[in-house]
């Protein structure tokens, strides 16, 4: 049954089947919104509204670059530990002052992770989750050889405004994820790398017969992947004020499941980062909710564990029931 | 290394040939066996060398099964973390007084839930193996950190420490366990229905699916199988710490992926077998034991395996490219 995959994973990008996804997250969104509204008197305020949308703007940061190496129907699963690895560099340079190379440090190493993960995707042959699981690895241990286990605090307040500071009310952060989802959307429609991710994700021998340097897209894709985790970290480290080894340890799996709930296709080409700001302000509202009904944090990765297979196994049924008829 | 990246260059002698055939382990073995015994006064030493074995022990039994996994062209990420959710419930079981039997079936059981949840998502769904198992990886490490409150299960009862400490016919019970384990494996790799299947699946399931076979029984069974191993393994970890902490088994995942690609299984088309895998995960234990006599930290030693899998994982692809 499942070894015709390529089919209901070509066949998904029917309106139909992606009407099931949209309808889906729409009925998800309403209905945490509705549920947490009855259960919690805090919910529908002001701050917590606040709250939601930076740490949704946060989570699609995270997730952005990881929608794009899906597209190509690839995955990075390193995403969370370039974070880490990039905060901690930075983290450190901008604590002693060098503001400038502190941000072009953090962008440098993580452009550097990703370039290193689709070369060896691309060139070395290397199956993406092996690939990129040994990146996680590597720039864990990196992250942890180069903190010893020390916690840098304290940054500057100028640093600090990209995720602390807010403009006429609204926190920094949505507005740089904002800015962010535009730019992207705009380049997955409307450029040549836009496009041939989307195709490279459809069918790679097509994109490669049709004369598309794939590899070279590639490992754009990957290395574009790395660059927005170590975008990422910036504001990360400039909302928290602080960062250890430890930073990107947690954030695979809602970086995946936001991905997941976004409805792009995990075998590649269909869906996009509107759709993922979609699934990043979903989960963003689950977390708040676990937070104001005072679920333990340690149910987290268990949440994310069962969102990302219910997500993904909704969208492979939805789109199963539709193939049969065949 | 370099003949096994370039087999044409010895075609002639069939001793080189098998040389040039052997998995990326043996040669890593061989050259960290002999550069630690010259260089680390510590390593060739009988106290050392068992010592190694029965770090392995743990590693061998998770990777026997992730081998299985990877010849269907799946992968198991979430094995770790089940290793330390079976090792904590059975650790609350007995400190709290309960039977062992109650303990070891509560244990292998919580393996086998998740294997076959991973296996059904996989094989009856058609999900991707890596992300289904990531999703596991994560509902084994909350549970068993809930279980326990993020603490430690510390106050075993002294006869658990048997399964690291005993000793039958003069070899330590990881030892039996491990050989144990292989030749159920072999048995089941080799000599059963269930076994060529395996095999087959990663090499053309659609044959399979087409020739009316039911593949999806095999298949979930694979995962059910590496889940059981899982929880036979968290044992003998559980009783080298004396203690079951929640995270302990993360990490495990990667080293059993390491052990099981060095030993020249395949991700791609079925290829492989188990006797390689022992053979990587020794070198990937001896690995691990020669950093940590050079006195090199366990951070570095953590990126330092993925360099080593990343490179067995690229020349096994260059390998084939050239065959």
């Amino acid at each position: 049954m499942s070894t015709q995959l390529a089919i209901p994973a070509r066949l998904a990008r029917l309106p139909a089947d992606r009407a099931f996804v949209v309808v889906s997250r729409v009925v998800g969104l309403l209905l945490i919104v509705v549920a947490l509204s009855l259960l919690s008197p805090y919910f529908l305020t002001w701050g917590n509204f606040v709250n939601v949308l930076r740490q949704a703007a946060l989570q699609f940061l995270l997730s952005a670059g990881l929608t794009l190496v899906i597209l190509t129907a690839g995955i990075d699963l390193s995403v969370g530990a370039v974070l880490g690895l990039s905060a901690c560099i930075s983290a450190a340079l901008i604590s002693e002052g060098y503001l400038a190379i502190g941000v072009a440090a953090a962008l440098v190493s993580g452009l550097a992770c990703g370039l290193v993960n689709g070369v060896l995707v691309t060139l070395g042959r290397i199956p993406p989750f092996i690939a990129t699981y040994g990146m996680l690895w590597i720039a864990f241990g990196l992250g942890y050889v180069f903190m010893r286990g020390e916690v840098i605090y304290g940054l500057p307040e100028g640093f600090r405004f990209i995720g602390a500071g807010f403009v006429w009310g609204i926190p920094v952060p949505v507005l740089v994820a904002a800015a962010l989802l535009v730019v992207l959307h705009l380049m997955l429609h409307k450029t040549v790398l836009g496009r041939s991710i989307y195709a490279i994700g459809g069918n790679p021998d097509a994109a490669r017969l049709s004369g598309m340097p794939v590899t070279r897209r590639l490992i754009m894709v990957y290395g574009l992947s790395g660059l927005l985790s170590g975008f990422a970290a910036l504001v990360v480290i400039a909302r928290i004020n602080a960062a250890d080894s430890g930073v990107g340890e947690d954030l695979l799996l809602p970086a995946i499941a936001a991905v997941c709930l976004g409805g792009t296709s995990l075998f590649g080409g269909v869906g996009g980062v509107a759709g993922t700001a979609v699934g990043a302000l979903i989960l963003a509202l689950i977390v708040n909710g676990m937070n104001l009904l005072g679920v333990q944090t340690f149910w987290q990765n268990a949440v994310m564990g069962a969102i990302i297979l219910i997500s993904v196994l909704a969208d492979q049924l939805g789109g199963a029931r539709l193939v049969r008829p065949q | 290394m370099s003949e096994t990246s370039h087999p044409q260059v010895v075609a002639g002698s069939p001793v080189l040939q098998a040389f040039a055939r052997a998995p990326g382990a043996f040669y890593l073995l061989a050259i960290m066996g002999i550069a630690l015994t010259i260089w680390t006064p510590g390593f060739f030493t009988a106290a050392n060398l068992t010592n190694v074995a029965l770090q392995v022990a743990v590693l061998t039994i998770v990777a026997l099964g992730m081998t299985l996994v990877i010849l269907t062209e799946g992968i198991d990420l979430s094995l770790g973390p089940v290793l330390g959710l079976c090792g904590v419930s059975a650790a609350l079981l007995v400190s709290q007084g309960h039977p062992l039997p109650l303990a070891i079936g509560a244990a292998l059981g919580i393996g086998v839930c998740f294997g076959l949840l991973n296996g059904t998502l996989v094989a009856v769904a058609g999900m991707p193996p890596f992300i289904v198992t990531l999703g596991a990886f994560g509902i084994a490490q909350s549970v068993a950190t809930v279980l326990t409150g993020g603490d430690s299960v510390t106050n075993l009862p002294p006869f658990f420490r048997w399964f690291n400490d005993g000793v039958f016919l003069s070899l330590p019970v990881p030892i039996w366990a491990t050989a144990a384990v292989f030749g159920a494996t072999w048995l089941l790799l080799y000599r059963t229905k269930f076994g060529r299947y395996v095999f087959a699946i990663g090499g053309n399931r659609r044959a399979l699916v087409l020739s009316g076979t039911r593949v999806q029984i095999y298949h979930v069974a694979v995962y059910a199988y590496a889940g059981l191993l899982a929880g036979v393994a968290s044992f003998i970890m559980t009783a080298r710490m004396n203690a079951a902490h929640p995270t302990i088994g993360v990490g495990i995942e990667f080293d059993a992926i390491a052990a099981v690609i060095l030993g020249g299984t395949s991700f791609e088309k079925g290829r492989g077998g188990i006797a390689g895998t022992v053979v990587g995960a020794l070198a990937v234990g001896v690995l691990r034991n020669g950093l940590n006599l050079l006195g090199v930290g366990t951070e570095w030693q953590v990126a330092i395996v993925g360099i080593v899998i990343i490179s067995a994982v690229g020349l096994d692809s260059l390998r084939r490219l050239n065959a």
